[in-house]
């Protein structure tokens, strides 16, 4: 990365924001989803509404039907309802159509390609965007996205590292350098900073809401004391159900929200506070 | 532990879609492709590879030995497209003995058609003439044509693990049910085989030729072309594998291989991206068996069967499947070792062969091109004390073998 790439580079980037805001950028609107296993009903009837810019988190406690609703979203599991990404139906269309209309996802344990290095993993990332020939040729030169994204991620000095020796966070980061240079519209993290240290959760809140412009980034997460930091948004589920949402003040405030989940006992209450 | 706060426009809307569809131009160039030899690497062992076998082996072997060595050749080139399917993109393929065979009885078929015109018009294989009706099998009739023989040595194979593989792949079949359905196509192969009494010569197989394009197989000097020949597509096989694995292709089939689902949640279909690894395999198995006839004189159901099906997997597992000259040089080593031993001890070579397999399987899955490896990171290990960085050497191809202790 030479100097003059990063100054040319924000002029360059100013010159297209205005060009490539989505008109009709609406975010990704969710309405009655339903996910059933058998005679268990996972989802319930879930209404969300996730906006552009802002860090949306979704919360609630264990087997509250979060992963679940992600899971249905990105395709993974069978749900009824619908989903719409900039008003568009997207409930239904097979995985790999969905990560080309822009939505994309990390799992709670990251799925890197361990063999390959970082930049084979970014590189196949952005595959997407290129012409299906490419593939029949080596890559001669970083996607210049390739590198943007490993600046926005602090991952530049672990390029050439394969992915599987990488450190917890940093396997969790290139997962969303990967989102990046897939272009997502829409990035669903399932738990991004579990297992990290402080710093590293800081560096990652702080990272959420540098990329939540003109990208709606939503986060299923058990830390509350994480959730507080860098929520914008947050939707509580319980049982399959949406129990409240709202701003992170009007939802910890909620009573129905403490009862089943923040004032479960005074002990919750204190580790949520507690430091990492 | 620190993430640049540079503010800046969107990285991921970096122009309107604009047309990405070369590098030329964009971006700081790459290094060399982790995970595979270098270029000057691999062209230069490609390079020893078809000197020692086109130069030194006819000068030092006489003439049955040549012959000998031209048969492990068409099992090496069997051996590449395991490697590249096998290795690369985990598919076990198991019964590469069936595409072996549409290519070894496609070449047969004309080069008894070609014979038998020489003997005059009308004339039919000489086989036909003492089991057959009097007439030519309708299957025969195209491979008259020496155009039609060689399309049909590499498109039949591709068009076969094409509706194959996309079907299997599609549903998901993958790991040990994937070589088992290989195990069962090439199984079905060669009961229909020993079933055409009339047309393809049954259990006894299509032998006794004479010509291989016009020449004869009789001349020495023509014999050792075709040695050549094989050995030119040896190297030819590994050249084009080599591409493949260099390639932004190769790199998604090993993703493929390690990660299927997250492959389709960047946008790729992965049955379509095993589908042509398979196609390839196919392909070069084919290749092997089309080059294996005029060179041995006979092909049989035998020479395709279940145990000759596993043997082409043998020899990869022990090179090591995948690297890019493990499976070449294993299938040479096994194949030679086979043909010493099994004069030595008749009855004990296929109790070696499957000891073999279950040795390499379990003590060293990346093969013996793993060795050196394993070696040097020992090396490291012990020279340092502390735990090496593979990440500071960039030559250490440590994320280059398959899984470990898994088959597939």
């Amino acid at each position: 990365m030479s100097v003059t790439d990063i100054d040319s580079r924000p002029t360059a980037a100013a010159d297209q924001t205005p060009l490539t805001t989505p008109a009709g950028n609406t975010g990704l609107a969710v309405r009655d989803l339903t996910v059933r296993f058998g005679p268990f009903t996972a989802v319930d009837g879930v209404d969300l509404d996730f906006a552009p810019d802002t860090v949306h988190f979704l919360i609630g406690p264990n087997g509250a039907g979060k992963t679940t609703c992600v899971d249905a979203i990105t395709g993974l599991s069978k749900a009824t309802g619908s989903v719409r990404l900039d008003g568009q139906e997207v409930l239904g269309i097979p995985v790999r159509k969905l990560a080309r209309q822009g939505i994309g996802r990390t799992f709670q344990t990251a799925t890197l390609f361990e063999n390959l290095t970082v930049l084979q993993n970014l590189d196949i990332a952005a595959g997407m965007h290129r012409s299906r020939w490419s593939l029949l040729g080596a890559r001669s030169r970083i996607d210049p996205a390739i590198d943007e994204a490993l600046e926005d991620t602090g991952l530049g000095h672990v390029i050439d590292r394969p992915a599987g020796i990488l450190s917890h966070g940093q396997k969790q980061w290139v997962e969303i350098a990967m989102l990046l240079v897939q272009r997502a519209k829409v990035l669903l993290l399932d738990e991004p900073v579990a297992g990290m240290s402080h710093d590293e959760r800081q560096a990652t809140g702080e990272l959420l809401h540098r990329l939540k412009r003109e990208r709606t980034v939503i986060v299923v997460e058990h830390d509350m004391d994480f959730m507080r930091q860098f929520a914008s948004e947050v939707t509580v589920l319980h049982q399959g159900k949406v129990l409240s949402a709202g701003s992170v003040d009007a939802v910890t405030s909620d009573p129905r929200v403490q009862q089943v989940y923040l004032g479960s006992g005074p002990d919750a209450e204190a580790e949520g506070n507690q430091p990492a | 532990m620190s993430l640049t706060s540079t503010e800046r426009g969107d990285p991921s809307a970096a122009g309107p879609d604009e047309a990405r569809v070369g590098d030329a131009g964009r971006g700081r160039p790459a290094g060399p492709v982790p995970g595979v030899p270098r270029r000057g690497l691999a062209y230069g062992g490609m390079a020893v590879l078809a000197i020692a076998l086109m130069v030194l082996v006819p000068m030092f072997f006489g003439t049955f030995q040549v012959n000998q060595i031209g048969r492990f050749v068409c099992l090496a080139i069997v051996a590449v497209g395991i490697g590249l399917a096998w290795g690369r993109g985990g598919m076990l393929t198991m019964g590469q003995g069936a595409f072996f065979g549409i290519g070894a009885y496609v070449m047969a078929m004309h080069m008894l058609l070609s014979d038998a015109a020489l003997r005059g018009p009308d004339t039919l294989p000489s086989f036909m003439v003492l089991s057959g009706n009097g007439e030519l099998p309708w299957f025969w009739e195209p491979f008259r044509s020496g155009t039609v023989t060689v399309l049909g040595i590499v498109l039949l194979p591709a068009l076969v693990a094409g509706l194959l593989g996309f079907s299997l792949f599609k549903r998901k079949v993958k790991g040990a049910y994937f070589a088992i359905l290989n195990q069962a196509l090439v199984a079905a192969v060669a009961v229909l085989l020993i079933g055409q009494q009339d047309t393809l010569g049954g259990s006894n197989g299509l032998s006794g030729f004479q010509s291989f394009f016009g020449l004869s197989l009789a001349d020495p000097l023509n014999q050792q072309f075709i040695y050549l020949l094989a050995c030119g597509v040896l190297v030819a096989m590994v050249a084009l594998a080599y591409w493949m694995m260099r390639s932004r292709f190769g790199e998604l089939l090993v993703a493929t291989r390690d990660g299927e689902e997250r492959v389709r949640f960047l946008g790729y279909d992965p049955a379509g991206v095993k589908t042509i690894a398979y196609m390839a395999a196919a392909m070069m198995a084919s290749i092997g068996g089309a080059l294996f006839v005029p060179i041995v004189g006979i092909i049989s159901p035998t020479s395709i069967g279940v145990a000759p099906s596993i043997a082409f997997v043998i020899g990869v597992a022990v090179g090591g499947r995948g690297s890019l000259f493990g499976p070449v040089l294993g299938a040479l080593a096994v194949a030679w070792a086979e043909s010493s031993l099994a004069q030595a001890f008749p009855s004990g070579w296929s109790y070696f062969q499957g000891l073999l397999l279950i040795l390499v399987i379990v003590l060293l899955p990346g093969g013996v091109a793993s060795l050196g490896q394993r070696f040097r990171r020992r090396r490291a290990d012990s020279g340092n004390g502390s735990t090496p960085d593979p990440g500071t050497d960039p030559a250490e191809p440590a994320h280059v073998p398959a899984p470990k202790g898994t088959l597939t």
